[in-house]
């Protein structure tokens, strides 16, 4: 099924995170705890999802010419919703996330998906795209999410997995953490990728 | 005066907006290679940011607070920036051609830059007055620059190093920026 395809292709082949580098600043900053990382990467999904299936349904009246600055208002229109809603019903969230919840706007992943993919494909695939690129994302999100508040913490999803001898690695939830978490976990995917394709490494 | 102080340096050193705040991330691993290029998106970045603390300020307390109309700051926000970074690509073209072609396609990238949008939001949200923006403005771009300057020469010289081949290219980057980050946290200390 080529819509399953469309699906599956963001969550690990092409996995918007480990595979294409984009999205940095979000991923690096809310995963703090898993919490944050499932609330941020659902977020990024409803604003992926509505602004794929809008933009595709439009792609035929935009004016090439105009085009970036067309799909920037669409998402930014998005993103104003995700806001107010989460302000609304989660308004723990939404203060833990701060300022990263309008800086969606600015996320590579979306206006990248607008570009490459919905403005020239069809409305059901966008939707499976922007689907399957979301959870993509959220994956990513909670897989370094999960390694920093297990090592930083001691913690996951706020439940104590350690007895209380252990010592959480406190620069892991702090900035450079972040950084070297990524660093560590896309080193260990190539080192996989190198073995499987019979390098010497 | 004092408190301009603190704003500029808590923003350059102690919050600086890309090892500790996690704001204009792509760039920063994208244009690090060469430390003219970086320098080069540091100015170009400078300039917007400066410019967007002032207009987004203007934007807001008198077109969106007037009318009462805050909630459309995000994409009043985005909108203004996209305009100010055309608009200054017309006039760093025009004004100086040799500029515009060092930073090439970097320049119209800078209006997903988030560190731009960041600044602007924060400028709000802290309810800082128009000189206080503007301040935090030019201490954010400058600690933008800093880092981004910083890291290049690191990674200059970890172009003849030897790494371990699964670490090559972004991982070793990641880890390098973890370093500088770890070293930006020493300024965590200072209190005025």
């Amino acid at each position: 099924m080529s819509l399953m395809k469309e699906f599956n292709k963001g969550i690990i082949k092409d996995n918007p995170v480990f595979i294409q580098l984009l999205g940095m600043c979000p991923i690096l900053a809310v995963t703090t705890t898993v919490e944050n990382g499932i609330g941020m990467g659902l977020s990024a999904t409803a604003v992926l999802l509505g602004s794929n299936v809008v933009i595709s349904l439009l792609r035929k009246f935009i004016p090439s010419k105009v085009r970036i600055p067309a799909f920037i208002v669409i998402i930014a229109g998005f993103v104003t919703l995700i806001d107010m809603m989460l302000k609304a019903y989660f308004p723990e969230l939404s203060k833990s996330l701060g300022l990263f919840i309008p800086l969606i706007v600015v996320n590579c992943i979306i206006l990248a998906r607008a570009e490459a993919f919905a403005s020239k494909n069809s409305t059901t695939k966008s939707f499976f795209d922007g689907l399957g690129m979301g959870l993509g994302f959220t994956i990513a999100l909670v897989i370094l999410a999960g390694l920093r508040e297990v090592l930083g913490n001691g913690t996951f999803w706020g439940l104590p997995l350690f007895g209380a001898s252990f010592q959480p690695a406190l620069i892991m939830i702090l900035p450079p953490g972040a950084f070297l978490g990524l660093g560590i976990i896309l080193g260990i995917m190539n080192w996989f990728a190198q073995r499987r394709k019979g390098g010497e490494a | 005066m004092k408190e301009l102080i603190v704003i500029a340096l808590g923003a350059i050193l102690i919050e600086n907006f890309v090892l500790v705040k996690f704001l204009g991330i792509c760039p920063f691993l994208g244009v690090s290679r060469k430390v003219e290029t970086a320098l080069g998106m540091g100015m170009a970045v400078t300039f917007v940011m400066v410019l967007a603390s002032l207009i987004t300020w203007l934007v807001q307390t008198f077109i969106l607070e007037h009318f009462h109309i805050q909630y459309l700051q995000t994409i009043a926000f985005i909108l203004v920036i996209a305009a100010l970074v055309q608009f200054v690509e017309m006039f760093v073209q025009k004004a100086s051609p040799t500029l515009y072609q060092a930073l090439g396609v970097y320049l119209p990238l800078i209006t997903t830059n988030c560190a731009v949008l960041g600044v602007a939001l924060l400028n709000i949200q802290k309810e800082f007055n128009l000189i206080k923006s503007l301040v935090y403005g030019v201490g954010a771009a400058i600690g933008f620059t800093l880092a981004i300057v910083l890291f290049a020469g690191v990674r200059e010289r970890l172009e003849i190093a030897d790494i371990p081949k699964p670490l090559q290219g972004f991982p070793i980057a990641l880890i390098t920026a973890a370093l500088l980050s770890i070293a930006f946290l020493g300024f965590q200390g200072l209190k005025f």
